[in-house]
């Protein structure tokens, strides 16, 4: 559970550029809970999620994940807990090192990286059935650069690292702005099923409506800040697209 | 003629763990660190007051590196912790290591006559080159090995992603400061070890031995890419070597130079147009090519 108590980001403060990016926000987050953010740009989507990541520090408020006090605690020691999957789908993997380095890594997530090697039979045959599992025929290229694969494979890819490690929460940021129809179908329908099978607490920031109407149990636009909406399952589940278009009129 | 190679394959060797040093920086983590020229004298002056109070070789080897490894932690310091480009840093603890060195070393110049070296310890064969020549190669072999072994550890590749992709290693639970200074620390050890190789290969350490050693490393560094490239190499033991074999192939192009009677003041030029030819060279003939590359980091 990540539990946000009345987090404010401003930035330039007393500058004439002063921006309010985050208006005493207070947002709980529960166990298991798929919550969807939308909200037109420059709405704080983003900052809200980098203020959970630990990428940007709040202004004033306080954020616990499991009861534990984080608001101080830098993005490194916050992955822990929490996964993130970027827009960018060149930001969330190293393209010069192998598939199999980046998926090495990202199972040590929340671990010491030791002075040992930890790449054997077991851990390739690991990786190999994870990747199969995603049907894009990528199991038998683990020892290809992941720069030579293309966007929407590494985001699938950069998914599935996710949760190579214990994680509790999964911060996805505009995952398919910048992929085909297709991969995008695959990353969201990923996210989906590690968020029913595994309970991952997943948040997803997304401009595509018809994805905000069909994933998530919780749907929330944000506007200048501040949140404008919360619907919970059974609002959003009566909620049309024609009522969403409607939001950002 | 003989003896010109063997001059040349020894001073590579000697240079080998700066050139790995430089490839740690430049290549693992993508950090332009010249703190080189001063952690090398370092290596050195330290080699030459400790060996002159009569301590033996290879108690001095870890001494030296422990130096070399502090120069690295300051630049690493200033560049993560003051956030000043890791550039400047390098220049800026270089420039204060050349008072550091000549306090230590007390003069400008200490030769090494009579003095028992690490070349001597062993003496397998009857000719003092091949004696020499036979220790420089268990180091470096053991040293390939070490820095191989370093690189395919989980540790290791937290370093590759680090100079990769710093935007993803944070959200992996790495920290790239710490990562960043223990790299540059490593670097610096090799770059010293270099300054206690050369110190006693050559007989004497002078204050002045590490200007524009740098550009060395960098050279065999910038052979070893090229090599990496044009033989479509990933493997990272095949790339430690290629940058040994860079600092040899340096090493002969200088030996070369001074066998063909040029004088020596032209050899920091001729080194620098070297340089000069092993980066232009593939984009020239990119250019020609038709495909103009984007301009790009050393």
């Amino acid at each position: 559970m990540i539990s946000l108590q009345k987090i404010s980001k401003i930035f330039n403060k007393g500058k004439v550029t002063e921006v309010i990016a985050l208006n005493e926000i207070s947002l709980q987050i529960h166990q298991g809970e798929f919550l969807v953010i939308v909200g037109a740009n420059g709405s704080g989507k983003t900052t809200l999620l980098n203020v959970m990541e630990g990428s940007q520090m709040p202004t004033t408020g306080r954020i616990e994940i499991n009861g534990q006090d984080v608001t101080l605690l830098p993005e490194y020691k916050r992955s822990r807990w929490v996964a993130r999957v970027f827009q960018n789908p060149h930001n969330g993997t190293a393209p010069d090192l192998t598939i199999l380095d980046n998926f090495r890594l990202a199972a040590l997530r929340t671990q010491r990286k030791n002075l040992t090697i930890g790449i054997n039979e077991a851990f390739k045959k690991k990786v190999r059935e994870k990747i199969a599992g995603l049907g894009m025929g990528l199991e038998n290229k683990i020892s290809q650069p992941m720069g030579s694969l293309s966007g929407g494979q590494r985001q699938a890819l950069t998914l599935l690292m996710c949760v190579m490690d214990d994680t509790e929460i999964l911060l996805l940021d505009e995952p398919t702005a910048a992929l085909d129809p297709r991969s995008a179908l695959v990353v969201m329908n990923l996210a989906d099923k590690l968020n029913k099978d595994l309970g991952i607490t997943t948040v997803l920031i997304t401009h595509n409506l018809k994805d905000a109407l069909v994933y998530g149990n919780r749907l929330i636009q944000m506007q200048e800040g501040k949140i404008a909406q919360d619907l919970n399952t059974a609002e959003k589940a009566g909620l049309l697209l024609q009522d969403l278009y409607t939001w950002f009129e | 003629m003989s003896q010109f190679y063997l001059t040349a394959l020894q001073l590579s060797i000697c240079l080998g763990p700066m050139a790995m040093g430089i490839f740690i920086t430049m290549k693992v983590f993508n950090i332009p660190d010249i703190t080189t020229d001063g952690s090398y004298t370092l290596g050195a002056v330290v080699t030459a007051v400790l060996l002159s109070s009569h301590w033996n070789a290879l108690a001095v080897l870890p001494v030296c590196m422990l130096a070399g490894a502090v120069a690295g932690t300051c630049t690493g310091l200033i560049h993560t912790k003051l956030r000043i480009d890791a550039l400047l840093a390098g220049i800026l603890v270089m420039t204060g290591l050349y008072s550091v060195n000549l306090i230590i070393l007390g003069r400008s110049n200490v030769p090494l006559i009579n003095i028992h070296t690490v070349f001597n310890t062993l003496s397998l064969f009857s000719t003092d080159l091949y004696n020499q020549l036979f220790v420089a190669l268990v180091m470096i072999i053991l040293l390939v090995f070490l820095l191989r072994y370093l690189l395919l550890t989980d540790f290791g590749i937290a370093m590759r992603a680090t100079g990769n992709n710093p935007v993803m290693t944070q959200s992996m639970g790495i920290n790239n400061d710490i990562i960043k200074i223990i790299g540059l620390a490593m670097a610096n050890a090799l770059t010293a070890l270099s300054g206690f190789l050369v110190a006693q290969y050559q007989n004497f350490t002078d204050i002045n031995m590490g200007i524009g050693i740098v550009i060395t490393g960098l050279g065999s560094v910038l052979i070893a890419d090229a090599l990496r490239i044009w033989l479509n190499v990933t493997h990272i033991g095949l790339q430690i070597l290629f940058v040994l074999a860079g600092s040899l192939l340096f090493q002969l192009v200088l030996a070369f130079t001074l066998a063909m009677g040029i004088d020596p003041n032209f050899l920091k030029l001729v080194t620098a147009v070297f340089v000069l030819l092993i980066v232009a060279l593939p984009r020239v003939s990119r250019q020609l090519q038709g495909s103009l590359p984007n301009q790009s980091k050393i």
